[in-house]
């Protein structure tokens, strides 16, 4: 699970530098650019769920 | 940088450069607050960890990471996509080859980078305190400054595409980036966080059962007078980045000086209050954090904020930075001693949000968000990457005796402190 996570991250990235390319308007841009934000939000927050149970694990 | 910048007068030139000679008093206070926030067994390590993490990202960005980062020669590689340019990597010489032939403000910006790379490299140390080894934090070190630090700086700081987002696209005037709050703090913050998922939490940390073991720094006087330094450096550090990003003029400089002073200030009171309504006592160590989540915060908008934005940007990391540092402890399970997830990385990011909405450009704050999801968005996934290779090869974390015993006698062989009865930790048994 936190390998999907980190490979989501990215994606947000990607989908940021679109915005930039595809859209001249300033509310789609926008609109685009916080979809990106979110979904690397989301990315983030399974990659550090995915590290909790490694962590219960290793506990002594 | 590039060849848009306007030139600076030598008066502005001979500022920015003492400046600079104070700004290392900011690296010198994050030293003393990691070193304080750790284990007194695990002390002289701490320490000295820091000063060798300092030389090895000093010494590798000198050789590869000035290169990437482009601002000596002021070119770049591009492409161009919609029409656009987009300057993606620095294109200077090995070895600060040029470096005498370059403009005063081109030297006057790699010296800025020096003081970011240490600081950079500084941040995930105290976060792997008393059981990241002194090969694994050298590793990591030269990694970050040689090639991962630089990537980012040149696209906020050496005419890359964040830092052209303005001039391309519209977005106000660029992603703005005065003080480090990007580059170093959030860069940091992350990489704190990587960190802590490869090592992970110290022995006896957490339970099978119950809370998480209390593990309190063992000097609260190193952590206090480190967060006096740090204010030092850290005004004078906002100065010279208002100067040498901004073009600020002189007249400009004593408001940012007093922001950075109102937002740590301010950051304090809050961490203060809440620590204090929290726990019936003010904590020593969360008001620390308080202060210098205050002053990364004023990395990004000391030079662009009125004073009360200033005030309204440090009290509210201030009250966030005693919450996410319990939230990542007791819910996450994230054993961060020095806190610089919250500190470096979330004071970061708010700052740089907060840069976003007092800039006077419309635009401005999209350019932020742009600017922070490719730090996330790339940042992390490559820190992780990098840092997993490397401790297959130089492997991170001490074993289990050497925790036990300290890092101190693991790694040097002597301790901090001889004089101390070094007692047996109840949290092994």
């Amino acid at each position: 699970m936190k390998f999907a996570g980190l490979l989501v991250l990215p994606a947000g990235f990607f989908l940021t530098l679109t915005a930039l390319v595809l859209f001249a308007d300033p509310a789609r841009r926008a609109a685009f650019i916080a979809c990106s934000l979110a979904i690397e939000a989301l990315g983030l927050a399974v990659t550090v769920r995915g590290h909790m149970p490694q962590r219960k694990a290793g506990r002594l | 940088m590039n060849a848009t910048v306007p030139a600076m007068s030598e008066t502005l030139l001979a500022l920015v450069f003492v400046l600079l000679l104070i700004a290392p008093l900011a690296v010198a206070g994050v030293a003393l607050i990691n070193t304080g926030l750790g284990r007194s067994r695990s002390a002289a390590q701490a320490l000295l960890g820091n000063l060798a993490m300092v030389a090895v990202a000093a010494v590798f960005f000198a050789v590869i990471g000035a290169t990437i980062a482009g601002n000596l020669s002021g070119t770049g590689f591009s492409f161009y996509a919609a029409g656009k340019p987009w300057n993606w990597l620095g294109a200077g010489s090995l070895f600060l080859h040029g470096m005498g032939s370059a403009t005063p403000q081109a030297q006057l910006e790699l010296l800025f980078e020096f003081l970011a790379v240490s600081m950079v490299v500084l941040i995930p140390w105290g976060s792997g305190a008393d059981r990241w080894r002194l090969a694994g934090g050298c590793a990591a070190a030269a990694v970050v400054a040689g090639v991962l630090f630089p990537l980012f700086a040149h696209w906020i700081w050496g005419g890359g595409w964040l830092g052209q987002l303005g001039a391309n696209f519209g977005l106000g005037a660029g992603f703005l980036d005065v003080g480090g709050a990007a580059a170093v703090h959030l860069f940091g913050g992350l990489s704190a966080l990587v960190l802590l998922w490869i090592v992970g939490p110290r022995s006896g940390k957490f339970p099978k059962e119950g809370l998480s073991t209390a593990m309190p720094g063992h000097h609260a006087v190193a952590v206090l007078f480190g967060c006096l330094l740090a204010l030092i450096g850290w005004t004078a550090w906002n100065a010279a980045g208002a100067i040498l990003w901004l073009h600020a003029p002189l007249t400009a400089l004593p408001e940012t000086a007093i922001n950075t002073l109102l937002s740590a200030s301010a950051a304090l009171a809050a961490t203060f209050a809440v620590t204090r309504a929290r726990f019936g006592k003010p904590d020593a160590s969360l008001c620390a954090n308080g202060w210098l989540a205050g002053l990364v915060t004023s990395s990004a908008c000391a030079a662009l904020a009125p004073a009360i934005g200033a005030i309204f940007a440090g009290a509210v990391a201030g009250l966030f930075t005693p919450l996410l540092v319990e939230l990542l402890e007791l819910a996450l399970s994230v054993d961060d001693p020095s806190g610089a997830i919250t500190v470096h990385g979330a004071a970061g990011l708010w700052g740089l949000l907060m840069a976003g909405l007092f800039a006077p450009k419309p635009g401005q704050f999209m350019a932020q968000l742009v600017g922070i999801a490719a730090l996330l968005g790339l940042a992390l996934p490559l820190l992780y990457l990098f840092f997993a290779l490397l401790n297959r090869v130089v492997e991170f974390r001490a074993d289990a005796d050497g925790e036990r015993l300290g890092m101190d006698l693991y790694e040097l062989g002597g301790s901090a402190y001889p004089e101390f009865v070094i007692h047996r930790d109840d949290s092994y048994r």
